[in-house]
């Protein structure tokens, strides 16, 4: 396959199904980290990636899939980074949840703070432990456990269902 | 590990590469993306108008520093903590505030790449690891709360709350930076710190309700450390004129917030305010460290000093 004259379709195409390395059911166009694709040049593109954390390890592996698929489509790609507006777990597409509850995951609910929390305004302190209303993405009951906070990437925390018993993963609002 | 060439061709390890087909040598990737690449790509890092680019560079060297030596302190807790999930959680901490540090001191290089140690002609260490790698103690920035010794878990709580806390009050105002960058980079660090100061709140107070023993120990760990707090709220002329360019954020200016916050959290936990007195001395700000940071640093960059033209 090689890149013809189609504008930047294809090319926005392959960028947007580039997948994430630890949650591959989730597409990076899924995931609302793929910025923009833009031509640079006849056969050449750029691709603007933001990252979800600061120190996620992910975007290196995320910017080397997309240079390589773009590659095998034919592009000489190159990735830039867009560090504003900082991503939310809003921008998780509906298909994205739905991948996610799929494969057992639990998608995030709306974001803390969002857009009613201006740029400069203080953050306020939250003693009380963290309460989401979840269902098991598993057995789909509604009493769940929150097991830690912090999971095996920085963007899950874990739950526990108290019906079926299984551990599962919730990614978490941000 | 050679340090100078890419590995041998027919290894044990080109199972690991993910596009072998027509990739060798440097272009090879691991399975796990591990290659350095400039993590301020693409974007726009003008100094803006007015600002003297030494000013804004030596300010995200302090913030920078601040984040990189607490990242490095909590990782030594990697599988020493109580219990596995909070294991997880210091990790979690220590990953979030590494990338802070990396878009951070990668800010203060394109800012100024006078601050940037000089490396070997041909060496491969972009500037962000120069900084974290290359620099010897007396050029470190941050303050001393993050830099020493670890102790036990209530040790970790009590320093992790008192520079979040600080850091979370000073990043909210950043937001509004006049350098896009720096603004946009604490946005993001704010949605983090938040969590980070949540956590470790809420383990001051379980500790402080807890048992006698935790009770203990936590007082123990706030009488050691409060000494420290004032450093991190004192105005140093680094900081003082960053915020002057309208890039900074004067630390005075938070320290009612601060307190106010802490407050809080000693009222949950049933504190009283620590009455010992501060640390004197000018303090990391200026260069000024404890031996702790030299064994800390010591331990950090062997490696990387040992291979400046290295590839990993």
């Amino acid at each position: 396959m090689s890149a013809v004259d189609d504008g930047l379709e294809t090319a926005r195409e392959v960028a947007a199904q580039v997948t994430d390395p630890e949650m591959p059911m989730l597409t990076l166009a899924d995931l609302g980290v793929l910025r923009g694709v833009r031509a640079e040049g006849p056969g050449r593109v750029v691709v603007t990636l933001t990252p979800t954390y600061s120190g996620c390890p992910a975007l290196a592996t995320m910017r080397d899939d997309v240079v390589h698929r773009l590659r095998d489509a034919g592009y000489a790609a190159r990735v830039e980074v867009s560090l504003s507006p900082a991503w939310s777990s809003d921008w998780i597409s509906e298909g994205g949840r739905q991948a996610l509850r799929a494969h057992g995951l639990s998608a995030p609910g709306p974001a803390p703070g969002g857009a009613e929390r201006r740029s400069g305004a203080p953050v306020p302190l939250t003693l009380a432990p963290v309460r989401r209303a979840l269902t098991c993405p598993r057995c789909g009951a509604g009493e769940v456990d929150l097991t830690s906070e912090f999971g095996a990437t920085a963007c899950k925390a874990l739950y526990r269902c108290r019906a079926c018993r299984e551990p599962f993963e919730h990614v978490k609002e941000i | 590990m050679s340090a100078t060439t890419p590995g041998p061709a027919g290894s044990a390890y080109d199972g690991l590469l993910e596009h072998d087909a027509d990739l060798t040598g440097d272009a090879a990737q691991w399975a796990f993306g591990t290659d350095f690449e400039d993590p301020l790509a693409g974007v726009d890092t003008a100094v803006p108008d007015g600002v003297e680019p030494a000013v804004l560079a030596a300010y995200c060297l302090m913030l920078g520093d601040d984040a990189l030596v607490l990242s490095h302190r909590l990782s030594q807790w990697c599988s020493h903590a109580p219990d596995l999930e909070e294991d997880i959680a210091l990790a979690n901490t220590a990953l979030d505030l590494l990338g802070q540090a990396r878009l951070l001191l990668a800010r203060a290089a394109a800012a100024d790449p006078g601050v940037v140690p000089v490396l070997p002609a041909g060496s491969p260490v972009p500037p962000e690891d120069a900084l974290a790698f290359f620099r010897d103690a007396e050029q470190f920035r941050h303050v001393r709360l993050v830099e020493v010794e670890n102790g036990d878990f209530a040790h970790v709580v009590v320093r992790l709350l008192l520079a979040v806390t600080v850091r979370l009050a000073v990043l909210v105002r950043l937001e509004d930076s006049r350098d896009p960058v720096l603004a946009a980079i604490a946005a993001k660090g704010v949605k983090e710190l938040t969590y980070q100061r949540d956590h470790a709140a809420r383990w001051v107070v379980v500790l402080g309700q807890g048992t006698a023993e935790s009770r203990r120990r936590l007082l123990g760990a706030l009488d050691e450390l409060w000494p420290l707090l004032p450093e991190l709220l004192a105005r140093h002329p680094g900081e003082v004129a960053a915020a002057r360019a309208g890039v900074g954020v004067d630390p005075g200016d938070v320290a009612a917030e601060v307190d106010a916050v802490l407050d809080q959290v000693l009222a949950a936990g049933g504190l009283d305010r620590p009455a010992a007195a501060p640390w004197e001395g000018a303090g990391g700000r200026s260069g000024v460290h404890t031996a702790d940071l030299a064994s800390m640093l010591a331990d950090m960059q062997s490696v990387a000093r040992a291979h400046p033209l290295g590839r990993w």
